[in-house]
């Protein structure tokens, strides 16, 4: 689960991260009162959406940056009214874009150096890694590509949590003396306690500065959660903003399907995580192009196929579906009854082709045909992908 | 033979009493796995029965193990208390815990993976189908199946299955088994990003079985692992191998469905993954409906004979 960065500057503050000093505003009548908070001079205005490359993004209308350095308050307040309620695109939104819903205006920082700092998860040795490097601002993939003697990492041992000797060692490499090395190794220090303590998935500040005065400051900030964590942060459940979720997707989560929107016209409806994505691969295999990602997991009840088949229908691009179910344990028949009510529930109109294939095939296949709908039996699943791809074309 | 289980393996059921476990634990009755006694805390001295099976149980994974000779635990416990579960299998002494458990917090799995250093016991999973090592019975039957896999798509036979996927290990053994091949033991390894075991230390297993003559290796988006495998192949296992990746067609960033299947970076890729493969001299099934066929060339290529 993401949150918003002015969310995650909040869960910095409460767990001693020091960032710019910072306001929120929801509509163009909180713009003075959140300016009011801040100290005079120049303001940062930072379009909220749950997505990178805010800086460099366009609004539909045109106006350039979702991210914007204003020198006064008026200015901040002209800028705020442009993004706030406009549609930025980003390199991460997708064409369609987000509505930005927040502005978050931030105390604009002197910067002297920035840096580069994030903690997650390192699947190789199943520990918490800091990352850091001297080249903040900008890809740290690019980093790690061209420069990897720039890139400092942190094993943390899970047994003993974060050592100081660790901290030192990285605040060393990073080049900090004086007053900034004790700033920083506080600064990470609590960083890793937040992300510990709240189950984040990942933390990232890009950049993390120092200024003229000797202040270390995370000046962005991108947190995520761990999703199985969630039932034990109820504090971080209360931070999820639907505005940023495809709408389709939240119906698949409460139907406790796994659904993912993407853009192409061949609908795919399948059981198991692994199946599903290579149910993808294969149609784009034989030329087609897959509409979502769609796991209605190992079971697959009637329930489940009918709330899939209005949640897959609900995508405009949408012009034929293929579904596929390995029924192992599950009796075929009985998801062949599933997907026949459920197309009749629907009125689908759409190609339809189906691969059934597992326990008691013959009487599922049976089901299919004698329903009298116009569907399309598949063998195997290169056999199926083939037809629906033809089908759509 | 067979690698981790055999047909004589005695196992319990951790969480048999709950309606996952206690179907899947019928079903490994009803495929002649030695099915010794289960583990609820709150309802030990009970039975669990099934079609004249009388299987006990305890309270505790120690007392199972002590009473029954139980080596191998399969667990069911919900999320929040499955890494509990984990560990009192290390702490009885077991050989093997397999965790078919979905949805357990990485920081519990990090904790966990960090307590069971220098332990004896293996861990499998979580987030998997199971193992199973087919039986010479009808459909398979008379095998250890351990877990929440179909049986009866199994055969008895010479070929390992390595695979995160649930259901993608089952499209692999059904085209085998629908050839006509048989498999050694069928081993999934999970969706997670933390997990026990991985592809690497299931290869070597299999590659240090006589019984197993070929392989096949299933991977997805994510992480390095399958990498780490390949790698290995190709400096030390002289074994026809066909290997395919599932999420060519994913986004970026997105998680698909299982929690470890995200693209992070430009190395874990599904087409960086299929040119380490290729590379590596691993036979890539081109899609999934291929996997079997893709065997069969890799074995025919090394004047491999499977049946």
């Amino acid at each position: 689960m993401n949150i918003h960065e002015y969310q995650a500057k909040a869960l910095f503050e409460k767990f001693g991260v020091p960032a710019p000093k910072g306001a929120t505003a929801k509509s163009a009548a909180e713009f003075d009162t959140a300016l009011a908070s801040l100290p005079e001079g120049a303001i940062m205005v930072k379009s909220q959406i749950h997505a990178g490359g805010r800086g460099k993004g366009t609004f539909t209308d045109g106006f350039k940056g979702g991210v914007k350095f204003c020198p006064t308050k008026a200015e901040a307040k002209e800028k705020a009214g442009k993004m706030l309620g406009n549609t930025l695109i980003t390199i991460q939104t997708g064409p369609t874009g987000r509505k930005v819903q927040t502005i978050y205006f931030t105390q604009a920082s002197d910067i002297k150096k920035e840096y580069y700092l994030a903690i997650l998860l390192d699947r190789a040795s199943s520990r918490p890694v800091i990352v850091a490097s001297t080249e903040g601002g900008v890809e740290i993939e690019k980093v790690a590509h061209d420069t990897p003697e720039k890139l400092h990492k942190v094993l943390v041992d899970p047994a003993y949590g974060l050592a100081d000797f660790q901290v030192r060692e990285l605040v060393f490499q990073l080049g900090f003396t004086g007053a900034e090395a004790k700033n920083a190794a506080k600064l990470i220090r609590n960083l890793y306690t937040m992300y510990w303590e709240t189950d984040a998935a990942m933390v990232e500040v890009n950049p993390l500065i120092t200024t003229p005065t000797g202040d270390v400051l995370a000046l962005d900030a991108k947190v995520s959660f761990d999703d199985n964590a969630l039932f034990r942060h109820p504090e971080v459940v209360a931070l999820r903003d639907l505005n940023e979720e495809d709408p389709k997707e939240i119906e698949a989560s409460k139907a406790s399907l796994s659904y993912i929107a993407l853009d192409g016209n061949i609908a795919c409806l399948v059981n198991g995580a692994g199946l599903a994505m290579s149910t993808m691969d294969i149609i784009k295999h034989f030329g087609g192009s897959p509409a979502n990602f769609l796991d209605v997991g190992g079971g697959a009840s009637k329930e489940q196929v009918i709330a899939a088949f209005k949640i897959i229908l609900g995508d405009p691009n949408v012009k034929g579906i293929f579904v596929n179910i390995f029924g192992g344990i599950m009796d075929c028949n009985v998801i062949a009854l599933g997907i026949v009510e459920a197309v009749r529930e629907v009125g689908l109109k759409l190609p339809l082709v189906v691969r059934l294939e597992g326990n008691n095939v013959a009487a599922g296949k049976a089901t299919l045909a004698g329903s009298g709908l116009a569907l399309v039996s598949g063998d195997t699943m290169a056999d199926a992908a083939q037809k629906i791809v033809k089908l759509v074309a | 033979m067979s690698i981790l289980i055999t047909p004589e393996t005695k196992i319990l059921v951790q969480g048999i009493t709950g309606a996952f476990g206690a179907k899947h634990a019928q079903l490994s009755l009803d495929y002649g796995t030695r099915v010794v006694a289960g583990v609820t805390p709150g309802k030990g001295g009970q039975f669990f029965e099934h079609k004249g099976a009388k299987v006990p149980i305890f309270d505790t994974v120690s007392e199972a193990a002590k009473k029954t000779g139980a080596t191998v635990s399969v667990i069911f416990v919900p999320p929040p208390f499955a890494g509990d579960a984990i560990l009192e299998c290390v702490d009885a002494g077991l050989d093997l815990a397999v965790a078919i458990t979905e949805g357990i917090p990485i920081k519990d799995m990090i904790r966990v993976k960090r307590a069971m250093s220098g332990s004896s016991t293996r861990l499998v999973g979580p987030n998997c189908p199971g193992i199973v090592t087919p039986g010479t019975g009808k459909d398979s039957n008379g095998g250890c199946r351990i877990g929440i896999a179909p049986g009866y798509i199994h055969k008895k036979g010479h070929v390992g299955v390595v695979s995160r996927s649930g259901t993608l290990t089952y499209e692999a053994v059904f085209q085998l088994t629908t050839k006509g091949i048989g498999q050694s033991t069928s081993v999934g390894i999970g969706g997670d990003p933390v997990n026990g075991t991985s592809h690497l230390d299931v290869i070597k297993l299999f590659n240090a079985d006589p019984d197993t003559h070929a392989i096949i290796l299933i991977g997805e988006i994510g992480g390095n692992a399958e990498v780490e495998a390949a790698r290995w192949i190709k400096a030390n296992c002289k074994k026809p191998v066909a290997g395919f990746i599932a999420g060519a067609t994913a986004p970026a960033g997105r998680r698909m469905g299982h929690a470890g299947a995200i693209v992070g970076g430009a190395e874990d890729t599904a087409a960086a993954k299929i040119a380490v493969f290729q590379e590596c001299g691993i036979e890539v099934a081109a899609t999934p409906s291929d996997m079997a066929d893709a065997l069969l060339r890799a074995a025919k290529a090394k004047g491999v004979t499977l049946s």
